[in-house]
């Protein structure tokens, strides 16, 4: 692009200079005019028009910058010259010159430069490169990398109980200790996760008495963890007593599944 | 051989459940005192004869399942049937003494003397007789009611009324209804044709639950909450007393909280729950002005009983903490006890204590688990579920004297049966019984009998029977 606009300010730059020349003095007046039928009034006779001034150059470098960076314009005005500026809030110029310019967004410059014989300009532009890109999101989790829920679900072992007992028994003991260190650092690791603490009932006693179970079950489990030191404001409670089984059979193997604490993602 | 061996812990739990009272409680139904009813069917003229049927057969259901009277059975009736007072006839005077060796006159009029009624075989107190007849485009079914231990027909007549309705099934029905409300009326009886029962249903095992109504008979089961929410849902209704309000328990906000609705129309009347992981088990006190119920508030450790005013405000415990204390309920008539299930000493049992929670006395006696408590508005008897003398989960409604401690059963190990709520008339019971596999909601009478399937889509349970 800059390629071109510097050729063609070249050859106006030439072109110019040619004109210049065939208005010179050196050659000869071109003929009268035929006298007209009728004479008509004795014009005035044409004053000699002065040759204009030549903008042998104007240029920017670099053509193409990153914001905050500068280019410089280069330029030499020959001729008859009464006076050359730039726009763009440059202003008046000496005829020959350069200057760092800092545009922000991509820019023409004119340089206009005028003598007896009229004005000419020529145009440089600087080009400003786009604002760079906001960096991009961070990569996709490869393999290994898991969300909370997936982490909880992994990590964190269902408790169990003893039918109409909410006390933590040995094996929930020892489940509930490797529960806390896992859940220290998944909290950590998700500063805005909740955990919820679910007490689940088997299908036997009452719902109504289940639900308060239930209640108890994971009322027990929170206060183990937090004991452990597993922040007590990242813990929730809910009781679903025997409302969510997971298990449906009717034999104590079932019932022993759903007599449990189940940690799932607080809302 | 596993089934020999329930066999005999069944019979043992029975055999123990004898032996361990005195046999003085006989529940709120005395058979022994009920008066017999008979009530040949109505024929019907004209276009009534494509109604009459219905009418006679709810006529029959409603005055029966009253539980007031025993029906005297239809196959001893005499030949012919009086439609009107009129149609009754006096027996002629006793002119003279058979002859030797010839019997006596046969001293019937075949359905027409009141003593065809009153007498052998079918020996009723009372007769309900009448018919049906189109007239102007509506249903009239003309129904009279004798007490035929009164002498004359003039003397007996008890009620001589019409009952109209559309010229349909809905129509017969209808004035159906309204002859056995007045029946039942007119023997000290409280109709319960126009009670509502509310419930908890879902439609596939594990979907959220929604509270639905019903009349008192099943029909006109709708929909009331439509919360679409996750499962569990809503469940745990109680209707105040009035039968303004439902309140209701429901995991719509994540935790179990209470809700307080108006019945017409439909509203949420927004009820302040306390911030606990559990708020559950709402009931309205007799004056309806106050909601008692189970809170895990304030250390989330389920659960205390509250009080608190209508819409949730001005709450204040009332049982010590360090409990499983659940479902309580507010003594009808005295306003000033509440029944409630606690797991205080061990298993869950039934409690009552005072309204401001002293006096707290176990009911149950201790064995097996003892849940959902129910006054009878006489407030003198509470219904249950237990599972004494039977394997844990195998829950039996159980009826008892309160100040006696002594108790009858009204379900006998056919699934598990709970949820026992008493219909205003205090002679019905509605439960849940999972006798026919799944979960559905029944009625019978306060002495087991005429038990009623009220439900058979999905899954139904806890009725809340209003009126």
């Amino acid at each position: 692009m800059f390629e071109r606009r510097s050729i063609s300010a070249i050859s106006l730059a030439v072109l110019l200079a040619v004109l210049a020349a065939g208005c010179g003095h050196h050659n000869p007046p071109p003929p009268p005019p035929p006298s007209p039928a009728v004479r008509p009034v004795e014009p005035a006779p044409a004053p000699v028009k002065p040759p204009a001034p030549v903008i042998a150059q104007f240029t920017a470098e670099p053509t193409s910058i990153l914001i905050g960076q500068s280019s410089t314009l280069r330029w030499q005005v020959t001729g008859d010259v009464i006076g050359a500026s730039i726009d763009q809030t440059i202003g008046t110029v000496q005829n020959t010159g350069n200057r760092r310019v800092f545009p922000s967004r991509s820019t023409t410059y004119t340089l206009t430069a005028t003598g007896p014989g009229g004005s000419v300009t020529a145009t440089a532009t600087v080009r400003v490169a786009e604002a760079p890109p906001p960096p991009p999101p961070p990569p996709a989790p490869v393999a290994g990398a898991v969300t909370f829920e997936q982490s909880v679900a992994n990590n964190v072992k269902d408790v169990f109980f003893d039918y109409d007992q909410s006390e933590i028994r040995a094996d929930g003991q020892s489940v509930l200790t490797q529960d806390a260190a896992a859940l220290k650092a998944l909290l950590a690791d998700f500063p805005n996760a909740v955990i919820m603490v679910e007490g689940h009932c088997d299908e036997r006693g009452s719902a109504e008495y289940n639900l308060g179970l239930g209640d108890r079950r994971a009322g027990a489990a929170r206060d183990f963890l937090v004991q452990l030191g597993v922040p007590a404001g990242r813990i929730r409670t809910i009781s679903y007593g025997k409302e969510r089984p997971q298990c449906t059979e009717s034999d104590e193997e079932c019932w022993q599944k759903n007599r449990r604490v189940h940690f799932s993602p607080g809302q | 051989m596993r089934k020999l061996v329930w066999l005999a812990i069944v019979a043992g739990g029975g055999l123990f459940v004898l032996a361990s009272q005195e046999p003085d409680f006989t529940g709120i139904i005395r058979s022994s005192e009920r008066l017999r009813m008979a009530i040949p069917d109505f024929r019907g003229a004209g276009e009534a004869q494509n109604y009459v049927a219905a009418f006679n057969q709810t006529l029959w259901a409603d005055v029966e399942g009253s539980g007031l009277f025993n029906m005297a059975s239809k196959s001893f009736y005499p030949p012919r049937i009086p439609q009107q007072p009129a149609d009754f006839e006096a027996p002629p005077p006793p002119t003279r003494r058979p002859r030797r060796g010839q019997p006596p006159p046969p001293v019937t009029g075949n359905g027409l003397w009141m003593a065809d009624w009153s007498g052998p075989p079918v020996e009723a107190t009372y007769l309900t007789f009448g018919y049906a007849a189109v007239q102007n485009g509506v249903f009239v079914a003309r129904g009279f009611v004798f007490d035929m231990r009164r002498g004359t027909p003039a003397d007996a007549q008890m009620i001589a009324k019409n009952y109209v309705g559309s010229v349909d099934q809905a129509g017969a029905g209808k004035a159906a209804h309204e002859f056995a409300c007045d029946i039942i009326t007119q023997m000290g009886g409280t109709c319960i044709a126009g009670s509502h029962i509310y419930y908890t249903h879902q439609a596939v095992r594990g979907g959220a639950k929604e509270i639905w109504a019903m009349d008192a008979d099943g029909s006109n089961q709708r929909q009331f909450t439509r919360f679409n929410s996750q499962p569990p849902g809503s469940n745990f209704s109680a209707v105040s007393p009035d039968g303004s309000k439902i309140a209701f328990t429901s995991y719509a906000k994540v935790q179990p909280a209470i809700f307080v609705f108006s019945v017409d129309p439909i509203r949420d009347l927004r009820f302040y729950n306390q911030r606990a992981s559990v708020n559950a088990f709402p009931s309205f006190t007799p004056d309806g002005k106050q909601i008692v119920y189970s809170s895990s508030a304030p250390d989330d450790n389920c659960c205390r009983i509250f009080i608190a005013d209508l819409n949730g405000t001005g709450f204040r415990p009332i049982s010590a903490p360090g409990n499983i204390d659940v479902e309580p309920k507010v003594n009808p008539r005295t306003g000033n006890q509440i029944a409630f299930v606690s797991g205080r000493s061990g298993h869950a049992q039934v409690y009552t204590m005072n309204i401001d929670g002293g006096n707290v006395e176990r009911v149950s006696d201790g064995g097996g688990e003892a849940v959902n408590p129910a006054w009878h508005p006489n407030g003198k008897t509470l219904a249950f579920a237990w599972t004494r003398g039977y394997a844990t989960g195998k829950f039996n409604i159980f009826v008892m004297d309160v100040v006696t401690r002594k108790y009858i059963q009204l379900t006998h190990d056919e699934g598990r049966n709970e949820n026992p709520v008493w219909a205003p008339d205090g002679v019905h019971l509605a439960f849940m019984s999972t006798r026919g596999g799944a979960e559905q909601v029944y009625t019978m009478l306060a002495d087991g009998t005429q038990t009623q399937k009220l439900t058979s889509q999905g899954y139904n349970l806890n009725p809340a029977w209003g009126k």
